[in-house]
């Protein structure tokens, strides 16, 4: 049969469509035997949905699929295992307290006397790890052991079911720098042994380091294909986009002034009663962009948290231009001169339901101009956020559009505009462009910079490495809820940063040599 | 890049829908309701023509009817008002009818134990019931606020509280010396002006006026204010408002006061208005049920809550008529009003339907 078919996967002209929109529209699609084939896209592109459409999650209206040459219908998961196909989503998904093993093989466990057979489970799953170099023990439990581990976990679930073609959806954005190397060394091990892999991905860098080639997607059609090793970073973010995009950030050497920020020994818990920050403690100046990366779940979101007052500090000091706000309200704190770009803009930067104008306001709704005593007043507000649309480019018929009805990315320069608008001293931008399509996220990055350049300080938090290198003045790595080492941009390396993120000091680093 | 701009235009023409759907919808309903009560009827051999027509007359046919189908509608714009007003700070106050009760005890206390003149005793009897019967509402939205209970678990208790608090006030600390099991009869001076003296039985005062006001009144609130503008933005999302430094907690306390102060409003009208005394209850009017129901049919919208009210109103009016002299059973009213509420919140389905037939016809525009 392969002799006849070199193609693992072979979807022909689908078209996908949901209400008013045409999610993907006559997309090829081909997966060679034994390749590692990147799918490029943007947010909102198309890509999830195609490969959806293979997985058997979603029905394309139009087209076909062919695996191994055989031309299949595939309507639901199962019939997708079936076919030997396996996804990864990008949200794992595991039963925390059990095993490994146990998690690998539910759903599908070995049985003898009609009993769960564990010793042939754990053996199973130890020949499997081993053949591909996976190195994990089938016995530990799902909690204890690290994001990386969890990803492999999951890989070997669909091993175990037969899979041959593996789709990963968007694995790294979950992993260290190190851990990304580790996950291609393990890519490459499974295509060695005869696995086919699609890696679906928005990250230029990393289609470049891994696939033998991409399929680039644009707004519901397949653009191009190409073999990564013909075509640059820059050819395939203009591909992605549509037009010609600078991935640099320009910017100029910072000229940091006084301290505007003081956060001292500040511990906190989570969600869960945990403790999520130990001890964190950064200065930040006047004139620089102060970038905090980390791994997600180091304790990120929480110090956002206690310094915006949405969270309660257990011990510690913050203050601000020289101003004790320790556990004030959000209210007194934005007085202060903070603005906030939140992490989640969804759940908590919009009301979706309000229209723009509504959404403009959100803060210093209870201030001049906007209201005067207990009375709104909406004609200045409208004419504010007709400015504000405008000054950020927002793509949107008018301001009484409610914020659902916009993409990802005006929604976030919503919230931009929002906070911008507030003229803030210290403005704490968390993951600003998470789901941004690229050309958002260079107006994102230039209003950074400006605002640096115009003498207030940007506290910066984000997972993307990339963005934290090409923006940040000087970095702080968190790592378990406390700051490992605060390096300056110009001592920066990935690997630097990347083996401080799992906890290494930035001394032993440099004596590592790596 | 203005396919992003048709997307939002595109979206935006649906809500444009959404809102035509919001007055079509409850008006369908209503018809749908209508319909299955005729067939109610015919299975009892009785002529639905006829009923329909008795409720219509009885209801518009005369002045005197008028008059009592706007008494019937004055306790429920207020208590689909309580309900609608909590409703936009995402709590449900199915507390109406305890607070109903707290409301009408109190006026009735503030009715006969002061005697001043009108102008002072019919607002302080009124401002004294809506701050008690607020304070009733507002205990659920601090134990929702403070401890996390539910709302839905704390009015309903308090709603049995309320009953028998209320029964043991009107039975006896405040019961008048007359055998009946009620409190004194309220001086004159705190009876609220009729509307249409000169109608032979009328009882329509201008509690019915002052609900117009208050309906008008939460309008301004909700949408005017910057009170209303928290308690909306705590209503569609919480973390949103609590990121913005609005506090959820104080907004959902001072939401369950207002809205307790409404459903009080209810029960002070109807001591200051109509009865001119507090009677000891036996079991709750319903007049807060039937107010979820008010303010599920009017999107819960002061103008919707208002119209809501006044079909409620209606209904009520015609439905001891009907079966005098139609002889259908009122309780077939009942039927109506469930029915009603069953199509308004199976809504749902129809925008289902909706869809899939859109999506049918193949309706694809643009492209994301």
């Amino acid at each position: 049969m392969s002799n006849q078919n070199s193609l693992a996967v072979d979807m022909q002209g689908i078209t996908k469509r949901f209400p008013g929109v045409l999610a993907n529209d006559n997309v090829d699609f081909q997966l060679k035997r034994g390749e590692i084939h990147a799918l490029l896209g943007e947010n909102g592109a198309g890509k999830s949905t195609l490969m959806k459409c293979l997985y058997g999650l979603y029905q394309a209206d139009e087209g076909d699929i062919f695996i191994y040459g055989d031309k299949v219908k595939i309507n639901t998961p199962n019939v997708a295992i079936n076919k030997g196909i396996g996804m990864v989503h990008q949200h794992f998904m595991l039963v925390q307290p059990f095993t490994v093993a146990e998690n690998i093989v539910l759903g599908s466990e070995p049985t003898k006397n009609n009993m769960i057979d564990m010793k042939k489970a754990i053996q199973d799953v130890e020949k499997l790890s081993e053949q591909y170099g996976l190195n994990v023990d089938p016995r530990a439990k799902i909690h204890e052991i690290s994001v990386g581990m969890q990803q492999r976990v999951e890989i070997l679930k669909t091993l175990y079911r037969g899979a041959d073609i593996l789709i990963l959806d968007e694995p790294t954005a979950v992993l260290t720098p190190q851990e990304v190397h580790e996950l291609i060394e393990i890519m490459e091990s499974l295509t060695n042994e005869g696995k086919s892999i699609i890696f679906i991905t928005h990250k230029l860098k990393e289609v470049k380091s891994i696939a033998d080639r991409v399929t680039v997607i644009r707004r519901g059609k397949s653009i191009d294909v190409v073999d990564t090793a013909d075509a640059t970073t820059n050819e395939l973010a203009n591909m992605m986009v549509g037009r010609e995009v600078i991935l640099e950030v320009e910017k100029s050497a910072a000229e940091p002034g006084e301290v505007i920020l003081e956060v001292e020994n500040v511990h906190a818990d989570n969600d869960r009663n945990l403790p999520a920050l130990n001890g964190t403690s950064f200065q930040v100046k006047r004139g620089e962009i102060f970038g905090i990366a980390g791994v997600d779940g180091n304790g990120q979101s929480e110090l956002a948290e206690v310094m915006t007052g949405l969270r309660k500090l257990k011990s510690g000091k913050i203050m601000i231009n020289g101003k004790n706000i320790t556990n004030y309200s959000t209210r007194d704190i934005i007085e202060s001169g903070v603005s906030h770009i939140p992490e989640d803009r969804q759940k908590r930067g919009l009301v979706l339901d309000f229209s723009l104008f509504e959404n403009m306001i959100l803060g210093s709704h209870y201030k001049p101009p906007y209201a005067s005593g207990v009375n709104m007043n909406y004609s200045s507000i409208k004419k504010e956020s007709k400015r504000l649309i405008k000054e950020f480019d927002i793509r949107t018929p008018n301001e009484e559009v409610l914020a659902k009805s916009l993409s990802g990315g005006n929604q976030q320069k919503v919230i931009l505009a929002r906070e911008f608008n507030r003229n803030p001293e210290l403005l704490i931008a968390a993951q600003p462009t998470r789901g941004v399509d690229v050309g958002a996220i260079e107006f994102i990055h230039k209003r950074l910079v400006e605002q640096r350049d115009a003498g207030k300080a940007v506290l910066l938090i984000s997972l993307e490495l990339d963005e934290i290198l090409s923006l940040s003045d000087r970095i702080a790595v968190i790592y378990e809820g406390k700051i490992v080492d605060i390096l300056d941009i110009k001592d920066a390396t990935e690997e630097k940063l990347g083996l401080m993120m799992a906890g290494a000091e930035s001394e032993t680093v440099v004596e590592g040599g790596e | 890049m203005s396919e992003e701009k048709n997307i939002a235009i595109k979206k935006e023409e649906n809500r444009y829908y959404e809102m035509l759907a919001n007055f079509i919808g409850p008006f369908i309903s209503v018809i749908a309701g209508l319909l299955v009560g005729a067939i109610f009827m015919l299975s009892i051999g009785r002529s639905p023509l006829t009923a329909y027509a008795v409720l219509f007359n009885s209801a518009f046919g005369s002045l005197a009817g008028i008059s009592e189908t706007l008494v019937n509608t004055t306790p429920l714009i207020f208590t689909g008002l309580a309900v609608a007003f909590a409703f936009r700070t995402g709590l449900f106050n199915i507390g109406g009818d305890g607070q109903f009760l707290i409301g009408y005890i109190s006026a009735a206390w503030v009715g006969y134990i002061i005697h001043v003149p009108m102008i002072i005793h019919v607002p302080f009897a009124i401002l004294f019931g809506i701050i008690t019967s607020g304070i009733w509402g507002g205990v659920a939205g601090l134990l929702k606020a403070k401890l996390g209970v539910h709302e839905v678990i704390t009015t309903i208790m308090m709603n049995y509280i309320s009953l028998y608090l209320v029964a043991y006030l009107a039975g006896g600390p405040l019961k008048g010396a007359t055998f009946l099991p009620a409190t004194k009869k309220i001086f004159d001076s705190a009876k609220l002006i009729k509307l249409m003296p000169n109608i032979r039985g009328s009882r329509l005062s201008i509690a019915f006026i002052l609900a117009l006001l208050t309906a008008y009144l939460i309008y301004y609130i909700l949408w005017k204010t910057t009170i209303g503008y928290e308690i909306r933005a705590v209503g569609l999302n919480s973390e949103a408002a609590r990121y913005s430094g609005i506090k959820a907690a104080k907004n959902m306390i001072l939401a369950m006061f207002i809205s307790g102060g409404l459903a009080g409003m209810a029960g002070i009208t109807q001591v200051l208005g109509l009865q001119h005394r507090a009677y000891q209850p036996f079991g709750f009017i319903g007049y807060g049920f039937t107010g979820i129901a008010v303010a599920l049919l009017g999107k819960n919208h002061p103008a919707g809550v208002v119209l809501g009210a006044f079909l409620f109103g209606i209904l009520q009016r015609g439905s001891m008529q009907m079966q005098s002299i139609a002889g259908v059973p009122k309780e077939l009213v009942q039927i109506i009003q469930a029915i009603i509420i069953f199509f308004v919140a199976a809504e749902y389905i129809f925008k289902y339907i909706a869809h899939k037939l859109k999506e049918n016809k193949g309706g694809v525009t643009s492209v994301e």
